[in-house]
């Protein structure tokens, strides 16, 4: 008698036990301190509300996804400590970082213990260390830079050009990607200026673009720094076209930017003011839940959960080396996964490919001007 | 030319509210040998009360208003009775420590209350920007140069031509001699405290607009100060103002001359120079300790 209720207990303890484990664990590990914070808090926002969805209509194989936060801080040491932790703690699959400082350090983590990771990161470098477990959730600047330095020389007349860009990975990753580039348009540096990251006092950056004699400021840096910068040449009548990447032109530096941000442009791979109405609806939805308009990283963190469930759901099983295997060579269109927005394609590093947007912001709002076909 | 002209007055501007959290450092150390670790939160922390007066959907000259109440009561009066008050007689060094906790736990707690993210904050002068000899002048930088120096102006006459001015430069000097004398020395200490948030709050005010207001702030501008303090000397308000108006200046100067890499690493030169060569600071006096 005792024995059979021992057993009993033991079985109904194994099945608690088990149901307990079946809930898929996504690791959220994004800057929510630091300098990074703007950026990883609208990831980290997209990645929240896309598994909430998920969830509320019936999970991933009708498993509930939990998931687990960590905040990186902005700290590559630190964010490759949380990576460690999230695999201690079991997870499915990894979410962020979004700086590539951090991606850069913890990817090598995440690889070693055969956990996929949706990045946010941008630098070239990300997607050829023959990683095979990252994945990108907007394409590297070595694409996306491209496209806009073809725009800015035949669109826009540019020969000239004086380059301000944050001297960190992303940075780097962007300038080189940049140098590489112009090149081929005939276009000519007349001023290149390094920046710090987290740095306050622009003053000095925007009077060497300004003086350079150049015919446009190309502009790397950060969503807080971008809106310091904006804010400084606004202050000293700049007077040239200020160009960048998604960090110039997000939602965010408008908001911090204020008017300064009034006629600064950029390359952006996702944006808001896309007349697409999945990202439409998602940005309304976003914006009733959070309080805030979602900038591209939040845009970023929605499609890289929803990729998680469509390709989880392809595969039919829960496992992370069977999600990472799929990813290589994927075309995911909006039609069979809506929740990944528009059709996008990942190559066998795991960077990723798509339509993506020149924009110009007017009366403090991204206005497009032009749709760049993928590359 | 007129390149040169741009960087002072955008050195000026920015050296200014350095000064401004430079002189507070000056001051707390003169009235109650407070080095005060926590002095780049002091100037962060306003802007979040201003700010918080703005969500409360009062004007801005009310809200900063509200700040500036905050501020004298929380890093004047709390400030103190709180830290000050209970540490000083335990020595110098756990009076550091201390103010060191209390900056992170100011900055931490605004990161948990406010949030971690940079926020918008309303520019309290216009941003109209005149041409003059060629350089782009704004009416901002302008601004925050005047008030910076009313303030500090306005502070040095206090100290010499009023009698509650003297009796507080009186009580630094020999606080035991000045009590003897009849000067209630607890209460001008308490003013020292009060005039620092005061600082502290106009400085908050003139650079967040500028640089947003953040709970990281801080950790730049606390340094920046205690280098101009240092600089100008330790113990002359007038040093401070010196020490942080040639850091403003000598920052964007090497960061246009000389490199833009480098740029963070010139008030430390600075600083190691001043160290070796005039101890005392620029305009500083030389003080005999014993030990």
């Amino acid at each position: 008698m005792f024995k059979t209720l021992l057993g009993t207990a033991a079985l109904a303890l194994a099945l608690t036990a088990t149901s307990a484990l079946a809930e898929i664990k996504i690791g959220s590990i994004v800057e929510l301190s630091g300098a990074g914070a703007a950026s990883g808090t609208n990831f980290r926002d997209g990645v929240h509300m896309a598994f909430e969805e998920i969830n509320a209509a019936g999970g991933i194989l009708g498993e509930q996804v939990a998931i687990t936060e960590y905040d990186s801080q902005t700290d590559p040491q630190v964010s490759r400590a949380m990576v460690q932790k999230a695999i201690d703690d079991g997870v499915y699959a990894i979410t962020g970082t979004v700086f590539s400082s951090s991606t850069i350090v913890n990817m090598l983590v995440a690889q070693q213990a055969g956990i996929p990771q949706f990045t946010g990161s941008e630098a070239p470098k990300i997607t050829q260390m023959n990683n095979p477990y990252i994945f990108r959730t907007a394409f590297g600047s070595q694409k996306g830079i491209p496209k806009m330095t073809k725009y800015m020389a035949e669109e826009m007349g540019i020969k000239k050009v004086a380059v301000v860009w944050a001297n960190t990975e992303f940075g780097k990753g962007g300038h080189s990607a940049f140098l590489d580039e112009i090149g081929n348009f005939g276009i000519e540096i007349v001023a290149d200026i390094p920046t710090e990251q987290a740095q306050t006092d622009f003053s000095a950056d925007v009077l060497k673009a300004k003086n350079s004699g150049a015919d446009a400021v190309f502009v790397y840096v950060t969503e807080e720094e971008s809106a310091r910068f904006l804010r400084e040449a606004q202050k000293q009548s700049i007077g040239l076209p200020l160009i960048g990447e998604t960090t110039l032109i997000g939602a965010k530096v408008i908001e911090l930017a204020g008017d300064a941000a009034n006629g600064a442009m950029g390359h952006v791979g996702l944006t808001a003011a896309a007349d697409i109405p999945a990202v439409q609806e998602m940005v309304t939805k976003f914006t009733e839940k959070f309080k805030y308009t979602p900038d591209h990283n939040a845009i970023k963190g929605y499609t890289a959960a929803y990729a998680i469930k469509c390709v989880t759901e392809k595969n039919g099983k829960v496992d992370s080396q069977a999600l990472a295997d799929a990813m290589h060579g994927l075309t995911l269109t909006a039609a069979e996964c809506p929740g990944v927005l528009m059709d996008v394609s990942w190559d066998e590093n795991g960077e990723m490919s798509r339509e993506s947007f020149f924009v110009e912001v007017k009366d403090g709002k991204q206005t497009i001007k032009a749709i760049l076909p993928p590359n | 030319m007129a390149e040169l002209l741009q960087i002072i007055i955008s050195g000026l501007a920015a050296g200014s509210i350095y000064a401004l959290a430079a002189v507070g450092f000056t001051l707390l150390w003169q009235a109650s040998q407070t080095i005060n670790f926590a002095q780049g939160e002091f100037v962060m922390l306003p802007a979040f009360f201003v700010l918080v007066g703005l969500g409360f959907g009062l004007p801005l000259w009310a809200a900063i208003l509200l700040g500036l109440g905050a501020s004298l009561l929380i890093l004047g009066v709390a400030f103190k009775k709180l830290i000050v008050e209970p540490m000083l007689p335990h020595g110098t060094l756990p009076l550091v420590i201390a103010t060191i906790a209390l900056g992170l736990l100011m900055k931490e707690s605004v990161k948990e209350l406010y949030g971690a993210t940079a926020q918008p904050f309303p520019a309290i002068f216009p941003q109209t920007v005149y041409n003059v000899f060629g350089a782009s002048v704004s009416v901002q930088d302008i601004c925050n140069l005047v008030v910076s120096m009313l303030a500090i102006g306005g502070l040095q006459l206090f100290l010499s031509r009023t009698r509650t001015g003297r009796c507080m430069q009186a009580s630094a000097q020999n606080p035991a001699v000045a009590e003897i004398l009849g000067v209630d020395v607890k209460r001008m200490v308490m003013y020292t405290f009060l005039i620092n948030a005061a600082l502290a709050t106009i400085a908050s005010v003139l650079i967040s607009p500028i640089y947003l207001a953040k709970f990281s702030n801080g950790e730049t501008l606390g340094l920046v100060a205690f280098i101009a303090a240092i600089v100008g000397g330790f113990n002359q308000i007038r040093g401070a103002l010196v020490g942080g108006l040639l850091i403003g200046v000598i920052d964007n100067l090497s960061a246009v001359y000389i490199s833009a890499e480098y740029r963070s690493a010139m008030p430390m030169i600075l600083l190691i120079a001043i160290i070796l060569l005039r101890p005392q600071g620029l305009l500083g006096t030389k003080e005999g300790r014993t030990v």
